[in-house]
């Protein structure tokens, strides 16, 4: 699947796309979080303390506790400024 | 069905009023909020504003669909620029049409709440002295804002 980053997010992770294959254990949304923290020092600093992380599953507003099985597109981002 | 866009172009307030009453005598009542970029009291030159392509234009169209299902609107517009927004030039546009002025006040406020809230777009500073600009916070007053449509 591609993971997505957007913004603050995009910047401090230093990639604006990455393709990622998790393993079957990562359910959720929440779960995605925790194993990208565990990809390497700049993703934990980003995944392993979320507060205000929004995220994007096939472009639709999803909670931590959202599944991710057959998604294509799972974005990350900070609340939304635009309007 | 409302029309929705999402563009890096400036908006033509004119042509978008016209598109919604031009050969059609059922419009009473056309309510427009146009979303300024403002300097902060000289801090600033402009805005880049960050968008996630497909999603931005579905989250609108999401909106923009709840809107038309509460109120009787016979048009609704909602431009959305993104890029490089210089102070003074428009970001946003929300034109409702409707035979009385209660439903096109409330469907441009009701989209504009919850837009700023749902739609992925993020504003980084431009600064008048070069120096590094910051993301714009995202406003607490916001998602209260949205209290009010819920229940």
């Amino acid at each position: 699947m591609k993971v997505l980053y957007f913004a603050s997010v995009r910047e401090r992770v230093g990639l604006s796309e990455e393709e990622i294959s998790p393993p079957a254990g990562v359910a959720t949304v929440a779960d995605l979080m925790r194993w990208l923290a565990g990809r390497g020092e700049t993703h934990a600093a980003v995944f392993a303390t979320p507060a205000g992380m929004r995220a994007a599953v096939d472009r639709v507003h999803a909670k931590p506790g959202a599944a991710i099985a057959g998604a294509r597109e799972i974005a990350f981002f900070p609340p939304m400024t635009g309007g | 069905m409302a029309k929705v866009r999402v563009s890096s172009e400036p908006f033509d307030l004119a042509a978008e009023r016209a598109a919604l009453t031009d050969g059609r005598a059922d419009v009473g009542a056309l309510a427009m909020f146009v979303g300024v970029c403002r300097d902060e009291g000289g801090a600033l030159v402009a805005l880049e504003l960050e968008h996630y392509p497909g999603m931005a234009e579905a989250e609108i169209a999401r909106v923009a669909g709840e809107a038309e299902a509460r109120w009787p609107l016979s048009g609704l517009t909602v431009i959305h620029r993104h890029g490089r927004i210089r102070t003074g030039e428009d970001i946003v546009l929300v034109v409702a049409a409707s035979a009385h002025r209660d439903a096109a006040f409330e469907a441009v406020r009701y989209l504009m709440d919850w837009l700023k809230v749902a739609a992925p777009f993020w504003k980084k500073e431009i600064r008048a002295d070069g120096g590094a600009g910051g993301w714009v916070a995202a406003k607490s007053e916001d998602d209260a804002a949205t209290a009010k449509w819920r229940g």
